[in-house]
């Protein structure tokens, strides 16, 4: 069936027209699941560096206030001798935000991985709406434009919160950032909602329609799963997210007072109209925004229990229990968002139900993370570089979900809320955790996308460091917290309370310089394997689900034969099999000639 | 016996982790002054307690997990362990074990802590406001009852970023913002509490220690956010009369006209 397997050196070598057409067609505007998810991919690393040297703007203002930033400072701001301006700091964490979260880690879950391994993992031939998932990627350009516009704003970009709480971004005069940058700010975020919510519909309707015969739910790999799960997140979260962005751009262009209070008056300015509720806003974002936490955790977690049973050589232990706590966390988090909110000045009463609510939440967490030691405990571990990521994502994950339950704890909250306490958690959630599986599946999935192997020893070279600097990075922040360090201050040294936390800030700093540095290997390996890396085959890592047997890359189609399902994903290591794995597609020994129950082979 | 494996970076997790912990704690070089900033107020200490709570108990997962991982980790290495991988799908008993344990210890912080935020933001000390502070960019701007003790009256006193309390005596602050929003933070007394533009708040504290200390804003107000300094000076009773007396003694005399009396009832 080569007939239908896209040649990848082709296009470039055909005549000019049909080549170029072709070219277009298949790299440019392909209604192919794994062009689209390698365009997620691509373009999600692209933001990702963007965001990490906005970071690394953040962080030279914290360790070395007002002073000149090297490299690039004099480029910037020759006006102000390279100093970072303090409406400029306002800029960067604003942005570091928005493209970490709308550009990086919720499109490379589900827009890249979701997209390339869904059909893949089902067996099926592609999306359920082929066009529908081109469009869902092209709908990020505008966002793409929108927010790289908002850069050239006044204000250089959007600068009140990636949150973007009225009245700061609801009035124009408020903020240098809160004129035509957030307008653009806002256009942009809803390009990207309406971008995910192509991408869940389809996935929805893929995941329940196009699954491969034998292929029942309770046979579907925890990353597909999850990946059904956080659609469904999507599809009843984003609306509210869209509806909230539209009310505040016509709060700031029409003339409604959704968010404004009667005769405000900010900076010298009175507002159009008034009689609305700052906090409604809060409400309405966090409806959306907290679920779209999990929107960013559930995927990576689908895939490191992937990862980790494979390399344990073993089933993941409560299959079952995972589905269920994937679905408990998606349920309990609609009703938990208030947590952001107490000490918003929302009636503390409510603060007391949503304390329990959160509380209840750290329990499918916990679970998960029991059920991933399980599935360690007894196996025959490989540390692969995959492996390493995802053993991380696990540890870390038990240090974001911890730190979690002191800011439930309301009255603890009321010190720690909007300390680098907070700044801790979340980092350790999202990068320590969805990153680093991030990085595993990469690792992982790799020799499916392109057909070869990344480097093992640059890859644990590169695992390494990330795991050593991100610690230190993120580790003493919660120390920070602990202080009551609060974040988005440009300059925090001139209060009494924290000025002996600059050294502490300066070592962090050096951290995340040396963290971001090292993805250097990353980039060089990924790279440098496309064209050079060992061939890998079908099966490199002799893995049980689909995805395996179908050809690397696999061509347009996905499978060379009909996939067959006869078993869940998680056999590793089964007396039925005559190797340690038993893929999903292989019959049953009693359709073949007398297979033993002897004890689990060696690997390969 | 050391056996060369990646597990052994796992084990550094809850050393490296708890060492912070421990350094900071007990005020240890290099991390001398970073914990909590001293408690001068008469509830901050169940606040304190209840994050320490919080902390062993999260502490001793933290250290049993990690340890837990550590051990499958180098126990289990194939580098060098050739045992049959052991074929098992889950455990029911098990399930139910971790499930139920955490959800009793959550359930209990969350009844637990009930009544530490009853008292920090919904039982509000049955007397008058001092002061009332309003947040605007990027200054608070205070303005004392006086001493007919209603604000909106003549004898009202203005202070900006200068807010004298009396000591061991029941504080309560009328807090509002004239446009954006603010945080009111105080972090020797425990304190936070964002102030909305067109909201009208309380809060409420007992100073327990002669002190100046700062007041934060702690919620993102532009492009001068971190300049919002105020200063908050615990002074015993009759101090505080004398300063406020002084205060009002220099309004009269300087061309200072208090802005137009609002007709904000005062409950």
């Amino acid at each position: 069936m080569s007939s239908v397997t896209v040649d990848h050196a082709h296009g470039a070598t055909h005549g000019q027209n049909a080549g170029w057409g072709h070219f277009v067609r298949t790299y440019v505007f392909s209604l192919d699941h794994k062009i689209i998810g390698l365009q997620f991919l691509f373009s999600t690393l692209l933001w990702f560096f963007v965001g990490g040297m906005l970071a690394l703007g953040i962080r030279w203002q914290l360790a070395y206030p007002w002073q000149p930033m090297p490299i690039i400072g004099r480029l910037l701001f020759a006006e102000q001798g390279g100093q970072i301006s303090p409406e400029f700091y306002t800029m960067l964490f604003t942005m570091h935000a928005t493209v970490m979260i709308f550009f990086v880690i919720i499109p490379i879950l589900a827009g890249a991985f979701g997209n390339y391994l869904i059909p893949l993992m089902i067996g099926a031939d592609d999306m359920a709406f082929p066009t529908l998932n081109m469009l869902s990627y092209w709908f990020m350009w505008p966002a793409f434009l929108l927010i790289g516009l908002s850069f050239f704003a006044p204000g250089n970009g959007a600068s009140s919160g990636w949150t973007s709480y009225p009245t700061l971004s609801a009035v124009k005069e408020a903020a240098p950032g809160s004129g035509m940058a957030q307008t653009l700010w806002l256009l942009g975020v809803t390009c990207v909602g309406v971008s995910s919510m192509m991408g869940s519909v389809n996935y929805l309707t893929t995941i329940i329609q196009m699954r491969a015969p034998g292929m029942t739910m309770f046979r579907l790999p925890l990353t597909i799963w999850a990946m059904f799960i956080t659609a469904i997140l999507q599809a009843f979260a984003l609306p509210v997210l869209t509806a909230a962005g539209f009310m505040q751009l016509m709060d700031r262009s029409l003339g409604t007072g959704f968010f404004l209070p009667e005769g405000l008056i900010v900076n010298n300015s009175a507002a159009a109209s008034g009689g609305g509720q700052p906090l409604l806003w809060q409400h309405l974002f966090w409806f959306y925004s907290h679920p779209a936490v999990y929107i960013m955790i559930l995927p990576a977690m689908g895939m490191v229990s992937d990862i980790l049973s494979c390399f344990a050589r073993k089933p993941i232990f409560g299959y079952k229990p995972m589905v269920y706590s994937i679905s408990a966390i998606a349920g309990l988090g609609f009703i938990v968002w208030g947590h952001h909110m107490f000490v918003s000045g929302m009636n503390p009463y409510l603060g007391m139900t949503f304390m329990v609510s959160t509380m209840m939440i750290a329990l499918p967490s916990a679970v998960k993370v029991f059920n991933w030691l399980g599935t360690l405990w007894g196996g025959r571990i490989q540390f692969t570089t995959p492996m390493l990521f995802a053993c991380s994502f696990v540890s870390m994950f038990v240090i974001g979900g911890l730190s979690g339950i002191f800011m439930a704890a309301t009255p603890v909250d009321i010190f720690i809320h909007d300390t680098y306490f907070i700044v801790a958690h979340f980092h350790y959630v999202l990068f320590a955790g969805t990153a680093m599986a991030v990085f595993g599946a990469i690792y992982f999935w790799y020799p499916k996308m392109f057909g070869r192997m990344m480097n093992e020893p640059l890859g644990k070279v590169h695992f390494l460091l990330t795991f050593i600097f991100l610690n230190g990075t993120f580790y003493p922040m919660h120390i920070l917290g602990a202080v009551g360090f609060p974040r988005r201050l440009a300059h925090p040294y001139h209060y009494e309370t924290f000025q002996q936390t600059l050294p502490l800030n300066q070592f962090i700093t050096w951290c995340a310089i040396l963290m971001v540095a090292s993805q250097v290997i990353f980039v060089f390996n990924f790279f440098f394997s496309i064209f050079f890396g060992k061939p890998a085959g079908r099966n490199p890592w002799g893995a049980n689900s689909l995805e395996w047997q179908a050809p690397s890359p696999p061509g347009h189609g996905n499978f060379d034969f009909q996939p067959i399902v006869y078993r869940g994903p998680y056999e590793y290591g089964s007396p039925e099999s005559d190797t340690d794995y038993y893929p999903q597609t292989q019959p049953p020994p009693d359709a073949k000639e007398g297979q033993g129950g002897s004890g689990p082979a060696s690997h390969h | 016996m050391f056996r060369p494996s990646w597990s052994w970076l796992f084990l550094l997790i809850p050393i490296f982790g708890v060492a912070w912990f421990v350094f900071a704690i007990n005020e240890w070089p290099p991390l001398a002054g970073h914990w909590f900033p001293q408690d001068i107020s008469a509830h901050g200490n169940i606040i304190d307690s209840l994050f320490n709570t919080i902390l062993w108990l999260t502490g001793a997962i933290f250290v049993g997990t990690g340890i837990a991982m550590f051990l499958f980790l180098h126990k289990y290495d194939a580098s060098y362990n050739a045992d049959p991988v052991k074929y098992v799908h889950g455990s029911h008993v098990l399930e139910v074990v971790w499930s139920i344990i955490p959800a009793a210890t959550l359930l209990f912080i969350a009844i637990y802590q009930m009544s530490a935020w009853a008292n920090a933001k919904v039982l509000r000390p049955n007397q008058p406001a001092l002061a009332e502070v309003t947040g605007r960019q990027f200054e608070w701007r205070i303005r004392y009852a006086g001493e007919d003790k209603i604000i909106g009256t003549e004898d009202d006193v203005f202070t900006v970023n200068d807010l004298h309390v009396p000591l061991n005596e029941d504080v309560v602050l009328a807090i509002k913002s004239d446009d954006v929003l603010h945080s009111f933070f105080l972090p020797n007394l425990r304190l936070k509490q964002d102030v909305v533009p067109g909201m009208k708040q309380f809060v409420w504290f007992k100073p327990l220690y002669e002190r100046e200390c700062d007041i934060v804003c702690a919620e993102l107000c532009g492009w001068g956010h971190y300049k919002m300094k105020g200063r908050l000076n615990v002074v015993p009773r009759q101090e505080f009369n004398q300063w406020l007396a002084n205060k009002r003694a220099e309004q009269e005399t300087s061309s200072f006209t208090p802005p137009a009396i609002e007709e904000d009832d005062e409950s």
